[in-house]
């Protein structure tokens, strides 16, 4: 597997500008010759599909929802970084950058990560041009938070939406070329298989998931835009209906699969009530800003919030990171909760839950205060779980949110696989071992505005435009796998429903390659998931036909490849015997219960070669170099 | 707690459907009304049945894609919130519960209880932008904008596209959620150079679609999750007006004297 | 011209144009009941009701201008055209929203709509119904239950409101006059966009003052006159007086 990663050479600083120099481009008159796929409408595929379209590609693009506005890019509530110094309080691309690699835990790519930090500012003109309201301050001029972990305030927001905000301006975007016919936008239709010619890739196989009708689209370039996998947990704050379906296939059919063990867990979401739950709903970090998180000192106390005095309170994260406190990054703070209920310090009916209390932020600072920056928060905290945190304190815990692990791409987002790219979540490149807050639409947008219209010109015009048709043979052998897929999974004679296999895996997952892992839990789950996939493939039921409406066929085919990746998951989180970020190893930590990073051995990227379903896939290198910032321990506690 | 359900089902856009008749037992009030409808899918699909299709995504109440009318309201009987946010602990225990689709000339019935809302989308696309390219943009601070009239424009923006005013109007009219596009836009400076033009292109593909006309009931801004108001309404009438009647069309023609 | 057509041509320009001739006839009815109310005014030195007077200048409006009756007939040929346009339109409307919900819920529940929106249709209807017949009765006298004589109309009008069964139609049509009034008013400002957050209650206040002010300005004269608190028409002079004797 060639993992050239393709860097630029030169100063940090200069990299994409000397890249952008150098890169070769399609013409104008050329570029209405070529034509792009692009799986997904969130963040990373509607700004990617209306840049490419606006420069005169012809696009496709598809999406599973019923409107390409629905993606889940939508929910992300907090906001976006942009390193432009409004507040003059010391940030630059500098500090962008080391905050994004130093929470990265220093396994993510310096390159990528300076070219993120550096395309953060452009991204806030691109969107407010679009007409995205960001908040403003009274004298018109745009409004900054802090967020979660970072010393400066630099995050841009819509109140506690700014992702709908985000997207919907992608989308506008996106609609316009629609209607101006250079984007053909497939709406509930799902990729099920990429299809590779001469070890390229050539084109898609989709379901339309009204008519079942099955059918080829051959294009010079495929580029997914389809999200994470964090939904292996089945219970997630992912929206139900994300998946790994197309960067599976497309590892399946070659692609290396990077870091598949990276996935955030987010700490503050509402906690799970009951055996059928099928969502966690995350309150936004901004939260932690003025709330303060707490659980009672004595184990399995039974008393409320109010009852409990002062003394009695252990605010476990201002006590054991007096600097950071409650603003500790997203890994620590998930791993301190599971600490605290594990010790049975934990709060609510299932004893997996931690306080955060507004009491004092409310004193001090005034309702008011409080009611304007988190009212519409706290409305939907009241709605789910019918307590109102104004008055007595939230219930919190973590909940898997992001995938940091995808596909792996070079500095072009180009895959292993030539002609296939992988953009925003759905690729590895910019996190590493764990995302800053209010990142992810940040380099969704980088991806989709800035850096794929440009990069995936270098490739594109190495070739010539419409080689391959959708009549080639290799599209009707995928038509036919797929096809063959479908009908096995129809005629699987069990009883049982897609959703009780995916509780199951879920909570083998979440116990297993959650919060927390370890050599004998992993190696545990490496034996059960085949176990259970092969129940699912023999017990399963899914009613109705193929060629209709049929929601449970399209949740046993997504569960289908998460009973395969979850496998690809733990084979990661069993190789990468260190902790680091969100990936944490009980065998290794610090005498405080940090993670305890090996640089010596892992400094590097895994990437994954798939071997054929339950084999044992191949793990290779991509060597992370640190010269703009040496490496260093992840230290909160100073 | 225990609910009998009567839930429209159709096979698909042409089948003419019929409510049919359903029991769910032990269901714990802080269930969600999408999990209860999962509950009774799962026990259909080991029975041997058909499960109910229905829409939903992010369960979070953002994404609009969940759509359920519920004994006769869009979204159940709450207030401010969508279906994939409401519990059960708001129905009476043993409640007869009526489900039925987003009922409209323009939504077309997919299957049982999800419907066809491309309409929107192509409202959206007849002048639901503002045209610019990806690449150097003027940085935002260069136009301040005044911060009560962007929280307005939020407000209307703060749509999520689920079609619970169509479903809520009498009328089926989509006004609302045109009104709140065109709104959004044209409060802002970023949308002032298309301004007469979005709102025209947009009401006259609303029309086509077959939405109907408002009556000013205010059903739409009473059941619409993020109670987004019909002061957006009057706006865009307003705007229209402009558009059609007021404001120039032929800014460059020719003059003479007499 | 062709603007406003264009205008028309879309359901929202529809909508104007029904608020625009129902403010016309709004406007109207206020003129019409306000110039009711003359009825409790005393009478001129000619000994002649102040309303017989006023009817008698509606006649001649507008001289030496124009000739006798040329004003009053403009008038009512601008409010006959406000009149089928607001019913054709409504009713193209009513058609369109006919198509735009082919299939009708269970139960459909009304959160917001107010009885008197819901029933904006049911009062219409009525109102154009009481408004044939009242032309009928007073305006061309075709209908005659009770002596109608060309410019009495203080007579006129107390010997038919000593019918209780009359006054009772009447009351009946000027509720629904108020139900329409009451929602009508404020809608067309919110459909011609002059509505806002500002304005809303004062807008609201606007209809329900007017709803109740043509409700009891229409009503208080007929009902004095059923009551015998209004004077007999024959304590008015010569003028009037009936010679066949149904007056008593």
């Amino acid at each position: 597997m060639d993992l050239d990663a393709k860097i630029p050479e030169g100063p940090i600083a200069d990299k994409w500008t000397r890249h952008i120099d150098e890169i070769r481009l399609v013409g104008p008159r050329n570029r209405p010759h070529y034509r792009v796929i692009i799986v997904g409408s969130g963040l990373a595929g509607a700004s990617a599909a209306s840049s490419m379209a606006a420069m005169g590609y012809k696009v496709d693009c598809f999406c599973f929802q019923d409107s390409p506005r629905r993606a889940h890019s939508i929910a992300a509530q907090g906001g976006i970084n942009a390193a432009k110094n409004y507040r003059n309080d010391g940030d630059s691309v500098h500090r962008l950058f080391y905050d994004t690699q130093k929470g990265g835990d220093y396994r993510s790519r310096e390159a990528n990560v300076w070219r993120l930090a550096q395309l953060s500012t452009a991204i806030i003109d691109q969107a407010a041009a679009q007409g995205v309201p960001f908040a403003r301050e009274y004298g018109g001029m745009l409004a900054n938070r802090s967020f979660g972990g970072v010393l400066v305030e630099r995050t841009f927001y819509c109140r506690g939406e700014t992702g709908q905000q985000l997207l919907l301006g992608a989308n506008s975007a996106l609609a316009k070329e629609i209607a101006a016919g250079h984007v053909n936008m497939h709406t509930r239709t799902e990729l099920l298989d990429v299809v590779v010619v001469d070890g390229r890739a050539r084109g898609i196989v989709v379901r339309d998931l009204v008519t079942g009708a099955i059918s080829s689209h051959a294009a010079d370039a495929v580029v997914l835009a389809s999200g994470g996998y964090t939904n292996v947990f089945n219970l997630s704050t992912n929206a139900r209906g994300c998946n790994v379906t197309a960067t599976w296939r497309a590892h399946k059919r070659g692609a290396g699969f990077a870091n598949p063990c990276y996935v955030q867990i987010h700490p503050t979401a509402i906690p799970a009530a009951g055996e059928h739950q099928s969502k966690l709903t995350l309150m936004s970090e901004s939260l932690r800003n003025d709330g303060r998180i707490w659980v009672p000192k004595k184990a399995n106390d039974e008393r409320k919030p109010s009852e409990i005095p002062e003394e009695e309170r252990y605010y476990y994260l201002e006590e054991r990171y007096p600097r950071f406190g409650n603003l500790v990054p997203r890994d620590v703070a998930s791993r301190n909760a599971k600490d605290v209920c594990d010790k049975g310090m934990g709060v609510g009916p299932t004893g997996q839950g931690v306080y955060l209390d507004f009491r004092d932020a409310i004193s001090e600072k005034g309702a008011d205060v409080i009611e304007t920056r988190y009212g519409n928060l706290f409305d939907m905290y009241e709605r789910i779980a019918s307590d109102n945190p104004r008055k007595t304190p939230m219930r919190i815990y973590p909940a898997p949110h992001y995938a940091m692990g995808g596909l792996w791409v070079d500095y072009n987002l180009m895959t292993t696989m030539p002609g296939l790219f992988a953009i925003g979540e759905a690729n590895f490149s910019d996190h590493g071992a764990n995302r800053l807050g209010a990142s992810s639409m940040m380099q969704c947008l980088a991806d989709g505005y800035f850096v794929i219209p440009i990069t995936i010109g270098d490739y594109l015009s190495r070739h010539p435009a419409g080689e391959i048709a959708s009549d080639h043979s290799a599209f009707r052998d995928a038509e036919r796998e797929v096809h063959e897929k479908t009908e096995r999974l129809l005629s699987i004679p069990g009883n049982r429903p897609v959703e009780a296999f995916h509780r199951e895996l879920g909570k083998l997952m979440i116990d297993e390659c959650g919060i927390s892992r370890n050599a004998e839990g992993l190696k545990d789950a490496l034996k059960k998931i085949p176990e259970l996939r092969e129940r699912f493939w023999r017990e399963v039921r899914v009613p109705g036909s193929g060629e209709q409406f049929n929601q449970s066929l399209e949740h046993a085919g997504r569960l289908a490849d998460f009973l395969e990746f979850a496998e690809l998951m733990c084979h990661d989180a069993l190789d990468r015997d260190e902790s680091c970020g969100c990936h944490f190893r009980e065998e290794h930590e610090t005498e405080d219960g940090e993670t305890l990073r090996n640089d010596e051995d892992f400094a590097f990227v895994s990437v994954w070669e798939h071997q054929g379903v339950g084999q044992q896939p191949i793990r290779h290198k991509e060597p992370l170099e640190f010269e703009a910032l040496p490496l260093a321990q992840r230290n909160y506690k100073t | 707690m225990k609910f009998t359900l009567e839930i429209w089902r159709q096979e698909n856009g042409e089948d003419a459907g019929s409510f049919s008749s359903h029991e769910v037992d032990d269901v714990s009030p802080d269930t969600s009304f999408l999990e209860m409808l999962d509950i009774l899918n799962e026990k259909l699909t080991e029975s041997g049945g058909e499960p109910i299709a229905f829409d939903s995504d992010c369960r979070e109440g953002i994404c609009g894609m969940c759509s359920l009318v519920i004994n006769g309201e869009a979204h159940g009987p709450k207030r401010a919130t969508t279906t994939c946010q409401l519990y059960m602990r708001h129905f009476p225990d043993g409640a007869s519960i009526t489900v039925e689709p987003w009922r409209s000339g323009a939504f077309p019935v997919v299957r049982d209880l999800a419907v066809d809302r491309s309409a929107f989308d192509r409202i959206m696309r007849a002048g639901g932008y503002v045209t610019v390219h990806s690449g150097p943009k003027p940085d935002p601070n260069d136009v301040p904008v005044n911060p009560e009239i962007s929280e307005k424009a939020l407000d209307a923006s703060t749509c999520i596209g689920c079609g619970a005013c169509v479903a809520a109007c009498p009328n089926g009219a989509a006004m609302l959620y045109t009104a709140a596009k065109v709104s959004h836009l044209s409060l802002l400076p970023q949308g002032q150079p298309e301004r007469q033009e979005r709102v025209q292109k947009m009401v006259a593909q609303m029309e086509e679609e077959g939405f109907g006309s408002c009556r000013n009931y205010g059903e739409c801004e009473a059941q619409c999750p993020k109670s987004i108001s019909i002061d957006f309404i009057g706006h865009m009438n307003r705007e229209l007006l402009r558009a059609t009647v007021i404001e120039p069309t032929d800014l460059r023609g020719e003059m003479k004297t007499q | 011209m062709s603007r406003i057509a264009k205008y028309y041509g879309s359901i929202i320009g529809k909508k104007a144009v029904v608020a625009v001739t129902g403010l016309m006839l709004l406007g109207f009815l206020i003129l019409h009941s306000i110039g009711n109310l003359k009825g409790f005014l005393p009478p001129n030195s000619a000994g002649e009701p102040d309303i017989d007077v006023y009817a008698h200048f509606l006649t001649v409006m507008g001289e030496p201008l124009l000739p006798d009756m040329v004003a009053l007939w403009a008038i009512r040929i601008i409010l006959i055209i406000a009149l089928i346009l607001h019913v054709v339109t409504v009713s193209k409307l009513a058609a369109h929203n006919r198509r735009a919900r082919p299939v009708a819920y269970r139960n459909h529940k009304h959160v917001a709509a107010t009885l008197p929106a819901r029933w904006m249709f049911v009062t219409g209807g009525i109102i154009l119904t009481f408004l044939v017949i009242h032309l009928l009765q007073f305006t061309t006298g075709t209908l005659d239950p009770t002596p109608i004589v060309y410019g009495c109309v203080y007579s006129n009008l107390y010997y038919a409101f000593q019918q209780w069964w009359i006054l009772l139609f009447y009351v009946g049509a000027l509720s629904m006059v108020g139900l329409h009034v009451f929602h009508g008013a404020w809608s067309a400002f919110q459909t011609l966009g002059v509505d806002n957050p500002d304005r809303n209650r004062k807008l609201r206040g606007f209809a329900l003052g007017t709803a109740a002010f043509l409700v009891l300005g229409f009503l208080s004269l007929p009902t004095l006159m059923y009551l015998d608190v209004m004077k007999h028409p024959n304590a008015y002079g010569e003028s009037c007086v009936l010679s066949d004797g149904r007056s008593e």
